[in-house]
């Protein structure tokens, strides 16, 4: 016998992804909370004028020709003493403020976004395999998480950031510190994915569809990365957003302390620091703009991520 | 109770060695220890000697035995840059640290506490709100931000306080503390609320959860019911209560503020041993560089190792676990 649908309704086709997503809790509660709304915005206007720094940017801070050291500590355009030119004033070497947090915002998202891929294709590699796996490669793998998280991950970072600064100095492969960074920070970030991921793939691993997979006999490779992984993926994103924001605080405390870029990079970090040299002498606009950029930007990813995790994954509150 | 105790002290040793291990290659083969001792026109001959002297020539092994015999009796050989021990330079800029540190601590505890308490039994007062509010601010604002907003407005438009070094401090030999001048006490103020600034919102917050979850309980309602006053309760029964986490948290801790010391410390640069490692790294200074690198690797350990017994001794539940696993 077959079941014949009521001749009111039409035949149902399954509703699309788009239709899916439009009707989904995630988007209703998107629109229905003003503050996630703000973030959201904030961090899209941030993140696309970042990188659209070459085309939105009114100077380049990179063309040492066009500096003028005349031009240099002007104040922002609404002072008095400023300058039609530098809407947010100058800095001690006559770049325009506004240009250099543009591209300074790049590098920085730029090298947050390169750390957090790094830490997460490290981790959830090496949770997966400690996962699936068990034995005495899982031991070996948590028991290293397990000691790095007893240090706080800014010093793993620093440590690891510094010593291959001294290690890479005058040796023939040079400095490369936006791929330092991303090491340092990436190596430093790791662990949360390992242990999520490892936590996750331990009850995946005994679920009938695997024991299929493996029946069939896949290998175990296949079966980890194209039969476990992708129902590991939602924490995992939740984790990377939040590790976002720590990797943007990461990046910029080093660049400030003068381990991470150099002065002459673009970068919100050196940029802060520059201008701290100048905060007493009154100078202000030299820290502030940057300085209220990061906020900024850590904040609306910050409130992103919380609400993400909110919605995706409520055990990690 | 044994079992665990030799696993963690185990487990101590193999990230010791693993760290000596890293110090000493940095030490060894980043940079040539003898051309930092010798002059430029020094001969071969020169050279060797050193060399011999320095026992460069022995089995990588052996030298690595030796590094490791050195630095347990606290030698970590000659700076580069400013051409006096290690434990020297390390032990000049060790109470500028600590004090700074113990300051930040019981600022954040000081503070943190009766904040989260408030917070924990009037949840919906205008004060608490204001506190979470300000607490989120604290953990997404970078450190060293913080630290320079209150640069600016206390030092540069206030006028009220210093902005950097620690001010006068007293010679007590071995020791020189800030905390016997009014200078120094001034010194102190804004980097401690700087360090501290992240572990007060972590106490503040922690109380506040444990506070929630203690004034559910079954006893807190026993309590009411025996027509104990509210001071009583919230005080003598609740707070006690919550305060075995906090004790553990506060100790875990103190390794954070060491690592956020470092910050602080180039912020307001304040002549702490943070400073010197990053001056270190600008420098190259190798020795330097890799005895920070095994000092705070012994910290970390000794306080997680320490914090781990009281864990056990507090609660009983992990004694049966540790030994079980």
């Amino acid at each position: 016998m077959t079941l014949t649908p009521p001749a009111t309704s039409k035949p149902q086709l399954p509703p699309g992804r788009l239709r899916r997503f439009l009707d989904s809790d995630m988007l209703f509660s998107f629109w229905r909370s003003p503050l996630v709304m703000f973030a959201a915005l904030l961090a899209f206007v941030l993140v696309s004028s970042a990188f659209l720094a070459p085309i939105l940017a009114p100077h380049d801070p990179y063309d040492l020709r066009s500096l003028n050291l005349m031009d240099s500590e002007t104040p922002p355009r609404w002072d008095k003493a400023g300058d039609a030119r530098f809407l947010l004033g100058t800095d001690d070497q006559g770049r325009d403020i506004l240009s250099t947090i543009l591209y300074g915002m790049r590098s920085s998202l730029l090298i947050s976004l390169a750390s957090v891929g790094f830490a997460l294709v490290l981790g959830v590699s090496l949770g997966l395999i400690a996962g699936y796996r068990g034995g005495v490669v899982d031991t070996i793998i948590m028991r290293i998480a397990d000691i790095q998280l007893t240090f706080p991950s800014i010093l793993t970072a620093l440590l690891v950031d510094g010593v291959a600064q001294t290690v890479l100095k005058g040796t023939r492969f040079g400095i490369n510190h936006y791929l330092i960074l991303v090491i340092a920070i990436g190596l430093s970030y790791w662990v949360q994915y390992a242990r999520t991921v490892r936590s996750v793939t331990l009850v995946e691993r005994n679920k009938d569809y695997v024991q299929a997979a493996r029946l069939i006999g896949l290998s175990s490779r296949k079966i980890m990365f194209s039969h476990v992984l992708p129902n590991v993926l939602s924490p995992v994103l939740v984790l990377a957003t939040i590790n976002l924001a720590l990797a943007i605080i990461t990046e910029a405390t080093l660049s400030f302390l003068g381990v991470g870029l150099p002065p002459s990079e673009p970068s919100l970090g050196t940029m802060i620091q520059i201008g701290n040299k100048f905060l007493l002498s009154g100078s202000y606009w030299m820290v502030a703009f940057p300085g209220l950029t990061l906020a900024a930007l850590v904040l609306s990813v910050n409130l992103l991520g919380d609400w993400l995790r909110d919605k995706l994954d409520p055990r990690l509150r | 109770m044994l079992a665990y105790t030799i696993r963690r002290i185990f487990e101590a040793l193999i990230v010791m060695v693993t760290v000596a291990a890293l110090a000493f290659v940095l030490f060894r083969f980043v940079g040539d220890p003898v051309n930092q001792l010798v002059g430029q026109d020094a001969t071969l001959a020169e050279r060797e000697a050193v060399r011999k002297q320095l026992g460069l020539d022995d089995p990588v092994p052996i030298q690595f035995g030796r590094f490791i015999w050195k630095a347990a009796h606290l030698d970590f050989g000659t700076s580069y840059q400013v051409k006096q021990p290690v434990a020297t330079v390390f032990a000049q800029r060790f109470p500028a640290t600590f004090e700074l540190a113990m300051t930040a601590a019981l600022f954040a505890t000081l503070f943190g506490i009766p904040m989260g308490v408030y917070t924990g039994i009037h949840r919906d007062s205008w004060l608490s709100k204001t506190f979470l509010t300000l607490s989120l601010a604290g953990i997404s604002l970078p450190t060293f931000l913080i630290g320079i907003l209150l640069i600016w407005i206390f030092s540069t438009v206030l006028h009220l306080l210093p902005s950097f070094g620690r001010g006068e401090v007293v010679d007590l030999g071995y020791w020189k503390t800030g905390f016997l001048t009014r200078d120094g006490w001034a010194h102190l103020i804004l980097p401690s609320i700087t360090l501290g600034l992240f572990q007060l919102t972590l106490i503040t917050r922690l109380v506040r959860s444990q506070m929630l979850e203690v004034l559910r309980a079954d006893y807190i309602k026993f309590a009411r019911a025996r027509g104990l006053s509210e001071r009583a309760i919230n005080f003598g029964h609740a707070l006690k209560n919550t305060l075995i986490p906090v004790i553990t948290v506060i100790g875990l801790q103190v390794g954070a503020i060491i690592a956020f010391a470092l910050i602080t410390e180039f912020v307001f640069q304040w002549p702490g041993m943070g400073l010197l490692f990053l001056q270190s790294v600008q420098n190259a200074d190798i020795p330097v560089m890799s005895a920070y690198l095994f000092l705070v690797a012994f910290m970390f350990v000794a306080i997680n190792f320490l914090v781990d017994l009281l864990y056990v001794v507090v609660d009983p539940r992990i004694r049966i676990l540790g030994t079980s696993s």
